[in-house]
């Protein structure tokens, strides 16, 4: 048998082949030629076979057949079979293979073996992919191995140890006296490594953390970090004129975790953290590196404020680096930082604006939502300028989340209704394909509210789609608003802008050809019909244009269309003395949120069809009207009633509940819709709210307002926290917290709430349902109210829940409002 | 660090680094998409890009060999960078004034020194001269260990 092929030769030759075919023709013979070596249990070659092997493996190919190999060149005594065992090793052999498992007894030997880089090659094999079970075997040894005099294999049990903690975390006990003297090297390896080790186990484990605390670490890695920096040149270490930048980082990242939550952890770092702060050269990537680790742990610990804007301040400083580089972390870091240091991160909101215009795709995203973070009260109309040139001009793949973005500031802080609509439509129109499906039915909220602005809407919705009936969501909201208001479009009504001249041939013209177009999604043709048989009782002389439209749709393929049309149909025979009421202007809308996954908005025109089946229909005035007679809360007589979130599994029984709360009265039949058509909070508005719950609600906060317990009865106590806006002052939000101090948990916890007739009240979904005994977590719900006529606030409260094995309830009166919440 | 790739310009791919337990399927799943992510990526673009749920951060060298590392969300791009040109001067050193063929045909090497200069995927070693001292001692030790009883040397390469 000839001697195998050498290394570097396969190597040449394979890579003489100019096909792949070629490529695969001389692997096969190759490993054909390999496997019949390893067959003859030939010890000399093997080393060489193998090395081939990882070779072929690299470029694709399998190499299973060579993994007991590898077992046998780690066992052997040469040292170039080792080398070339455990490289093998670490390739083909993850913790998932069976034999892996095998090699424990080999590392253990070379763990203890008198060559130094031999037991260099079992650490490092070790700590790079041993499996929890050969941690746990070979534990021992890397601990012994930690506390070793040799710097060169003290670094590397000091990784190694590192993977055992991540395998097996209950391990981390044994390395804990080992880990007493690790600093006192001068080796920077051991240095590094030890840094390392100690930040995973403060990670890992807040004893550790206490105890390293307990026991000087701060001083000692501060003292550390000061030599570094003023010590002089050192060649062995120095990066650009940076003494050892790998050690420094590591330092101050475990500054960080030693330092965040603790105050005396946290003083003790301040002045070598403005040292580096402020001393580190940042011509060079590397300084630069030093100082974003700075500015990471400053704004995480308890820095006092100075450090805190000289932190910003160098993000601010980043922005403007030539580095795209740098500018990408600095956006990263003030997203992480707008939150707390939201004032801090103002300052630099232009130079974050002109990122808009970045070429880099990672910046400009980052740019985006740290734009959308800083949109607040004072500055909305100049941020939503820009951020709408950017809607314009960027990628399609930011399009859809910028377009949620700017609704949902526009919808905080519009100066303006007619700013408002006029921003939506801006949106509509250029990026209307991206704008995400649940968008439009709060836009049509939006829109039913802005009473005085619908003939100004609808001329303009009317104006966009002449032209270009393409874009889904543009038209389902054109649709839909010509269909409410398309009385005010041709009577020439409009205040706002210059009238336009409209027939009702014209409307129904384009509404036909949204109904017939190719490019109308079902949905849209959905609205568009409907649009036209709302049409029949605001337009006068097309009626019978639009009775032939829905009777042909009465034959139409798409079942929905086909239903839709059938009812209507019905509606223009059978029940045409009920067409009027049933397809009356929609009222103003109760902004209602609900759990579960998003509906499909119900418009009068869809739902009433429905209703027509079971029973006469009622007038299309609200029922509320029917709840305010049985009401009598507070001793007045008409009382706004509020829809409470509940969890999903009650949403049918809503009504009857919250009659229950208003009157305790029964009711012989269930009221034949909710107080007000369901509308779905889109997910994306209801992010944006959850999202809310953790943020500051408003950028400008007043002062702190007292909390108070609301209630506090038989274990149960609610708290209420009270935060009012500068900019909208008649708005109080209210976050309620829920605690159980008993030892039984609280589950199925419901809270409703009603509020007198001149307040509106929204109640947003509770955190959870269940509330854990021993006060040992809370619900959290947050309730929004509506004053504006700046009245006393009163609160009557109800409150469900199961608690050891009985269902509770119980009603309140919450009267103990400060002041300083409503006035 | 999660894993390091170094692939040419063509997605070839030169060395393979993982610190993470995955299945050879899935690391090739991996290695190929990341891989034309990063090919796709344009000569102004910055060297990180967010990728799944880890930062990748990227060098591109001698116009056809690209350095590419996975790091967590702890971790600091800016001395991943750093770490990157370390180890290709490291390569430099060694090879003496590197090229990708070095690296190719020496492909064992480059692991030996990356393993000198990371461990389980954090660096363990902070000084060249260590990282280069050790590899050569090394290497010495592994001519001395060519020569078997029988007095007869067997080259692997």
């Amino acid at each position: 048998m000839p001697a195998p092929i050498r290394l570097r030769e396969l190597i040449r030759t394979i890579r003489t082949a100019r096909t792949q075919a070629e490529e695969r023709e001389m692997i096969q013979k190759e490993c054909a030629a390999i496997r019949s070596s390893f067959r003859e249990e030939d010890n000399t070659y093997r080393c060489r076979n193998v090395a081939k092997l990882l070779y072929m493996h690299m470029l694709g190919y399998p190499a299973h057949f060579g993994q007991l190999e590898c077992l046998k060149l780690i066992a052997s005594q040469k040292f170039t079979d080792k080398r070339i065992g455990y490289l093998g090793a670490m390739l083909l052999l993850d913790e998932r293979q069976d034999v892996h498992l095998l090699m424990t007894n080999c590392i253990k030997n070379d763990l203890n073996h008198s060559t130094q880089y031999v037991q260099g090659l079992a650490l490092c094999t070790l700590g790079c992919m041993g499996s929890s079970e050969m941690c746990r075997d070979l534990a021992g040894e890397v601990e012994k191995l930690l506390k070793t005099s040799n710097s060169y294999l003290r670094k590397k049990a000091a990784l190694c140890a590192v993977h055992v903690i991540r395998k097996v975390p209950e391990l981390m006990e044994m390395f804990l006296p080992a880990t007493k003297n690790l600093l006192n090297e001068k080796n920077h390896g051991v240095l590094h490594t030890s840094v390392v080790l100690l930040t995973e186990m403060c990670e890992r484990s807040p004893d550790m953390l206490a105890h390293f605390r307990k026991v000087s670490l701060v001083p000692q890695l501060v003292r550390i970090l000061k030599n570094l920096i003023m010590s002089g040149y050192s060649p062995e270490h120095d990066v650009s004129g940076i003494s050892d930048p790998f050690l420094q980082v590591r330092i101050l990242r475990l500054l960080r975790i030693l330092g965040r939550n603790d105050d005396d952890s946290s003083e003790a770092m301040n002045d070598i953290l403005a040292q580096v702060a402020t001393n580190t050269e940042t011509s060079k990537n590397v300084g630069n590196a030093i100082l974003y680790e700075t500015v990471l742990t400053i704004m995480d610990i308890k820095s006092e404020s100075g450090l805190r804007v000289l932190a910003i301040n160098i993000l601010g400083r980043f922005l403007l680096n030539n580095d795209k580089n740098i500018r990408y972390v600095a956006l990263t870091s003030l997203l992480k930082t707008v939150q707390t240091d939201h004032n801090a991160v103002q300052r630099h909101r232009s130079t974050i604006v002109d990122c808009l215009k970045d070429l880099d795709v990672s910046i400009k995203r980052r740019a985006m939502e740290l734009s959308f973070a800083l949109v607040n009260g004072n500055n909305v109309r100049g941020m939503m300028k820009e951020l709408l040139y950017f809607l314009d001009s960027c990628e399609p793949e930011f399009k859809a989340d910028c377009a949620s973005g700017i609704f949902l500031a526009a919808e905080k802080y519009a100066p303006s209704k007619r700013w408002h609509i006029d921003t939506i439509m801006r949106v509509l129109t250029t990026a209307g394909s991206y704008v995400r499906d649940d968008a439009v039915p709060n836009l049509i909220q939006l829109i039913t509210n802005s009473v005085e602005m619908h003939a100004y809407t609808v001329q303009r919705l009317y104006k966009a789609i002449l032209g270009d009936y393409s874009q889904q969501p543009l038209v389902q909201v054109a649709s839909w608003c010509i269909g409410e208001y398309g009385d005010l479009l041709v009577s020439g009504q409009c205040e706002e802008e210059e009238p336009i001249q409209v027939t009702e041939d014209e409307v129904l013209d384009i509404l036909e050809s949204v109904l017939i177009s190719n490019m109308s999604a079902s949905v849209t043709r959905g609205y568009a019909l409907t649009a036209i048989m709302k049409l029949s009782t605001r337009f006068t002389c097309t009626v019978n244009r639009i009775k032939k439209v829905v009777s042909i749709y009465g034959s139409s393929i798409d079942v929905e269309l086909q239903q839709r049309a059938v009812e209507y149909n019905a509606l223009f025979k059978k029940y045409d003395h009920m067409r009027p009421a049933l397809l009356e202007r929609m009222p103003v809308m109760e902004k209602v949120t609900t759990n579960g996954p998003t509906e499909i908005v119900q418009t009068n025109g869809e739902t009433e069809p429905a209703v027509l089946e079971t029973k006469p229909p009622p007038s299309g005035l609200q029922p509320a009207n029917q709840a305010n007679d049985l009401l009598d809360l507070l001793g007045e007589t008409d009382v706004t009633p509020v829809i409470p979130t509940a969890p999903t599994s009650k949403p049918a029984s809503a009504g009857g509940e919250l009659l229950d709360l208003l009157g305790d009265l029964n009711l012989t039949g269930s009221p034949v819709s909710a107080p007000a058509p369901q509308i779905a909070q889109p997910p994306f508005l209801l992010d944006g709210l959850a999202a809310m719950d953790s943020q500051p609600l408003f950028n400008d906060i007043a002062a702190g307002i007292p909390s108070i317990t609301a209630y506090n009865k038989n274990g149960l106590k609610i708290d209420f926290t009270f935060e009012r806006s500068n900019t909208n002052p008649s708005v109080t939000v209210i976050t309620i917290q829920a605690s159980n101090s008993t030892e039984l948990d609280m589950t199925d916890f419901v809270f409703q709430a009603a509020v007198p007739k001149t307040f509106q009240l929204q109640l947003l979904s509770p955190s959870s349902s269940v509330i854990p005994a021993f006060n040992s977590g809370t619900i959290t719900q947050v309730i929004k109210v509506l004053n504006p006529q700046k009245q006393q606030l009163r609160m009557r409260i109800k409150l469900t829940y199961n608690h050891k094995g009985s269902a509770m309830q119980d009603l309140a009166e919450v009267n103990n409002f400060p002041p300083q919440s409503w006035q | 660090m999660q894993f390091m790739l170094l692939f040419s310009r063509q997605g070839k791919l030169r060395l393979q680094k993982w610190y993470v337990p995955l299945s050879d399927k899935e690391k090739k799943k991996i290695t190929r998409e990341l891989v034309q992510t990063v090919l796709a990526r344009k000569p102004k673009m910055c060297s990180f890009l967010e990728w799944r749920d880890l930062k990748i951060v990227y060098k591109r060298l001698y116009a056809s060999l690209y350095f590419c590392c996975a790091i967590e969300d702890q971790d600091n791009e800016l001395i991943t960078l750093e770490i990157i040109h370390r180890y290709v001067e490291l390569l430099d050193k060694y090879f003496g004034s590197v090229c990708e063929l070095d690296i190719i045909f020496n492909f064992e090497k480059a692991y030996f020194i990356l393993d000198e200069f990371l461990l389980g995927g954090e660096v363990q070693e902070t000084s060249k001269k260590n990282v280069l001292k050790a590899i050569e001692q090394a290497d010495l030790l592994q001519e001395v260990s060519k020569f078997s009883f029988s007095g007869q040397s067997i080259s692997m390469t």
